[in-house]
């Protein structure tokens, strides 16, 4: 049985901020903040979005590029955020209603920093490998918090993007999937807590390079490939600095992974990084294209996935919904004001 | 079927009036009709009460008895019976009492209409008026029911039914008029620029597009009119009542530029008069906002539709010209106690075809007709009186 | 705390626009009606679930400055009324616009967005909200 993406879709809100806006405000120089984390704007939610309203616009879209798939044969879904509206009520169910595909179907969600969404697509893997469903549909989406005046909050921005796994029709099959995971202590936020807490320096070499790079190392050695065997590759990209340095110490080309980079334009989505730097190669990818992808998610680990476009990507009606480039055309930029009541940064009155 | 008559008027001041009470409100009203009626109050055998919301403004539900109570008739036991219509409320009531006393089962009535709405803040005030719309799919999405007005004055303007101007100039007309009416809310002429430049409530409309949040109550006397004779010398005839309904909300009407509801109810109440548009005096209408106001002068055949607007823009509607509207000030100027203001409406009216309507008295006004609207023309009542 | 069922009932005319087709003459209907207007007694029965279209033209829309309280943080806000492309007429927000650029015929899409929330701790109660078609 070939398992796979069948469809895909992504969303990321229209309002940016500008690194130089927030620096302006804490007497920091935001212009070199952002050359530093090679992040140029940022994403923000409008006070009506939120992970659920992303991940069904996301799902939405995936869904109008599959007119013949019917939502209820839809046999799972799995959000993966960490910033989920509510903290015991699951995301899953409100984007399942979204996209009728309820009430026949299994629904959780998902939580593992930055790596949620991948994780949801190797439980799809799961239960439509083994023949327990026809379809699965697993999203990463966020709209996270950066503390202000703190580093994050020139990177923490939303957006999402959603898959359905399945084994007819599959545009991108995945040839394999596996995860390097250990207790790394690098970024966490308690339960409560309105902003995250991280171990600064700490979160680069034994947290995302070691798991990146580990899980890479593993995925090659299974699949027997290096990284010339692959078009694209797509890692996560809490920055633009760590992947291209990742890429570089693995062996990947700039070229190999400008189309999965999204965070130097639309700042850090989180659990849609990886999800959505995936759907900007699939929005140009043709068939045989070969597609290597290694998520982060701080606790820590990593997901790799070794993806082979097939030919049934040419018969996809890959324009039913609009493609990233055509959402990320048309940004409405916000000042730091606006951003910080959007965030909902200000103490409002009862 | 028996005629009937107003043979006694009572009107408290509008405003935001916050020594009073809704008891208050309501009882001074009313003495105020039985006075003017030369009555002891002991002869009423039935009350109609027309109030919209003081379940939310005040937290009392049951007006009828509470009027019944506090206007001494509850010793009595005498029947109450309490109107709820939206912005129509007072009118329904009106009508309501009319057929009462036309059926023969009522000899003689007290209409009442009154509303507290000052208790609560502005932001819950707003909410009780934006649920006179469809509360789950207009209200409950985001919509006000200022924007609502809003959105049919836009359309009118597209279409080329009424200008920004024209429709502003209602509101004008209403002030001219609230100047010279000394229970009115607002007893200050304007200037077009005023409402205007007013601050944008829901665009295209502004403050002064809006009629205010008001505390007040009126009252009037029923009885049959071979009877009138008994009471007063000061009395007129009512020549028709009819109501209409409509759709709840108004994105499911065919055209959101005519209150169907006004023209169904206007022909109907035409027709049992026994006269046409033309034979109109003077009107009171329903500007809860001003575009709301022009749809009505349209609506009732007043003027022809595309025309309304200059003629007030004009200034062709004030006292002393040929169609005077709104001599009261109108909701806008005169204020809006939401369940009042359809009987405020017919008492401008009798005052007006009995000549004591002192400084905004149209000069022999034999037809008057008032319109009075509930939500977005989801409730409409087109009174006609005539004098006798 | 206001009641979870009422807002929980309308979930398919607040998230997909599911309102009703009248299985006698076929018309539809937005919201869902439990009989048809021109039908009458005909329809009893034959009402049935019809999602409406999501994409339409604006018919007409205003932008509200004087906004209820759960809505402080978007204000001034645009709502439109629509008509979508299957001819049925509906009204809600317009957002992610330039209130200064909204114009009637223009191509709007329905999404879901929040609508509002029971507080800080209650329920968030999403529906579908417009914003101009890509």
């Amino acid at each position: 049985m070939e398992v796979g993406i069948v469809s895909y879709g992504a969303y990321v809100p229209r309002y940016r901020i500008k690194p130089e806006e927030i620096g302006r405000i804490w007497g920091v120089d935001g212009k070199g903040m952002g050359k530093g984390l090679m992040i140029f704007q940022k994403s923000v939610p409008s006070p009506d979005e939120d992970v659920v309203t992303i991940a069904t616009e996301a799902a939405r879209y995936m869904m109008d590029r599959v007119p013949e798939v019917d939502p209820k044969d839809i046999g799972a879904i799995y959000v993966g955020s960490e910033s989920h509206p509510y903290a015991v009520k699951p995301t899953a169910t409100i984007v399942a209603e979204a996209i009728m595909a309820t009430p026949a179907l299994t629904a959780a969600d998902m939580e593992f920093a930055c790596k949620a969404g991948t994780a949801g697509i190797q439980a799809c893997m799961g239960l439509v490998g083994s023949g327990m469903v026809k379809y699965g549909v697993a999203i990463g989406a966020d709209t996270s918090q950066g503390a202000p005046g703190d580093a994050l909050e020139y990177s923490a921005s939303a957006g999402g993007a959603a898959y359905l796994i399945g084994s007819e029709k599959v545009i991108a099959r995945i040839n394999k999937t596996l995860s390097f995971t250990t207790d790394t202590p690098d970024f966490w936020r308690r339960e409560g807590q309105p902003y995250p807490l991280h171990g600064g320096r700490f979160t680069g070499e034994p947290a995302y390079f070691r798991h990146i790079t580990s899980a890479a190392k593993m995925m090659m050695e299974a699949m027997g490939t290096t990284p010339a065997d692959y078009k694209y590759a797509v890692f996560h990209q809490p920055n633009g600095k760590f992947p291209t340095r990742v890429a570089a110490q693995l062996g990947f080309t700039p070229e190999q992974i400008e189309y999965g980079l999204l965070t130097p334009n639309i700042g850090n989505t989180y659990s849609g990084a990886v999800p959505l730097g995936l759907a900007n190669v699939l929005d140009h990818a043709q068939p045989g294209d070969r597609i290597f992808v290694t998520s982060y998610g701080s606790g820590a680990g990593s997901d790799a996935f070794d993806i082979t476009v097939t030919d049934e990507i040419v018969n996809y009606k890959r324009n039913n919904a609009p493609v990233l480039e055509k959402i990320l055309a048309d940004p409405i930029y916000v000042d730091y004001g606006v951003y910080a009541k959007y965030k909902g940064k200000i103490i409002m009155p009862e | 079927m028996r005629d009937v008559a107003i043979i006694g008027v009572g009107v408290t001041k509008f405003g935001e009036l916050w020594n009073r009470s809704f008891r208050d409100l309501g009882i001074e009203a009313g003495l105020k009709a039985i006075e003017d009626a030369k009555l002891s109050g002991s002869e009423i055998d039935g009350l109609f009460i027309g109030n919209m919301s003081a379940g939310r403004f005040i937290n009392q539900q049951h007006i009828d008895a509470l009027i019944a109570d506090y206007s001494g008739m509850a010793s009595k036991h005498i029947p109450a019976t309490r109107v709820e219509a939206g912005g129509a409320s007072g009118a329904v009531a009106f009508r309501q009492a009319v057929m009462a006393v036309a059926s023969g089962m009522h000899d003689i009535v007290m209409v009442g209409g009154a509303e507290k709405m000052t208790d609560i803040d502005d932001p819950s005030i707003n909410s009780v008026l934006d649920a006179t719309a469809d509360a789950e799919w207009e209200a409950g999405m985001g919509l006000t029911f200022a924007s609502l007005h809003a959105m049919i004055a836009q359309r009118m303007i597209h279409d080329g039914i009424a200008t920004r101007e024209e429709i502003a100039s209602f509101s004008v007309n209403s002030h001219f008029h609230g100047a010279l009416n000394p229970n009115a809310q607002f007893k200050k002429a304007i200037t077009l620029d005023t409402v205007l430049r007013s601050g944008p409530v829901a665009t295209p409309l502004g403050m002064f597009d809006c009629a205010p949040i008001s505390d007040g109550a009126a009252s009037l006397v029923l009885c049959p009119l071979e009877d009138a004779k008994k009471y007063t010398d000061s009395y007129v005839k009512v020549s028709a009542v009819a109501q209409a309904s409509d759709t709840l909300a108004l994105f499911q009407r065919e055209d959101i530029t005519t209150y169907g509801a006004t023209v169904s109810a206007a022909q109907a109440a035409y027709k049992t008069a026994g006269i046409t548009a033309a034979d109109v005096d003077v009107a009171e209408v329903h500007d809860t906002y001003t575009v709301a106001g022009i749809m009505a002068l349209q609506d009732l055949g007043l003027f022809k539709r595309g025309e309304a607007g200059k003629a007030v823009l004009e200034g062709k509607c004030q006292v002393g010209s040929d169609m005077p509207i709104n001599t009261s000030g109108g909701l806008k100027a005169r204020g809006h106690p939401v369940g009042a203001t359809g009987v405020a409406q017919i008492v401008e009216i009798a005052e007006q075809l009995r000549g004591s309507a002192d400084k905004r008295q149209v000069e022999n006004a034999k037809y008057g007709v008032a319109q009075s609207s509930g939500g977005m023309g989801s409730a409409v009542v087109v009174s006609v009186m005539e004098a006798i | 705390m206001a009641s979870v069922a009422k807002e929980w009932r309308e979930i398919p005319g607040r998230y997909n626009l599911v309102g009703c087709k009248c299985g006698a003459c076929g018309k539809i209907y937005f919201p869902r009606r439990n009989l048809c207007p021109e039908c009458r007694r005909a329809s009893i029965g034959k009402m049935e679930d019809y999602a409406i279209c999501r994409k339409g033209k604006v018919f007409t829309f205003s932008v509200i400055y004087d906004a209820p309280e759960c809505n402080n943080l978007l204000k001034p806000y645009a709502v439109a009324m629509v008509k979508t492309d299957d001819g049925v007429m509906i009204s809600a927000q317009l957002v992610d616009v330039d209130i200064d650029k909204i114009e009637i015929g223009m191509p709007v899409r329905a999404v879901l967005r929040k609508l509002d929330s029971d507080g800080e701790s209650g329920v968030i109660h999403y529906g579908f909200k417009f914003v101009p078609d890509l």
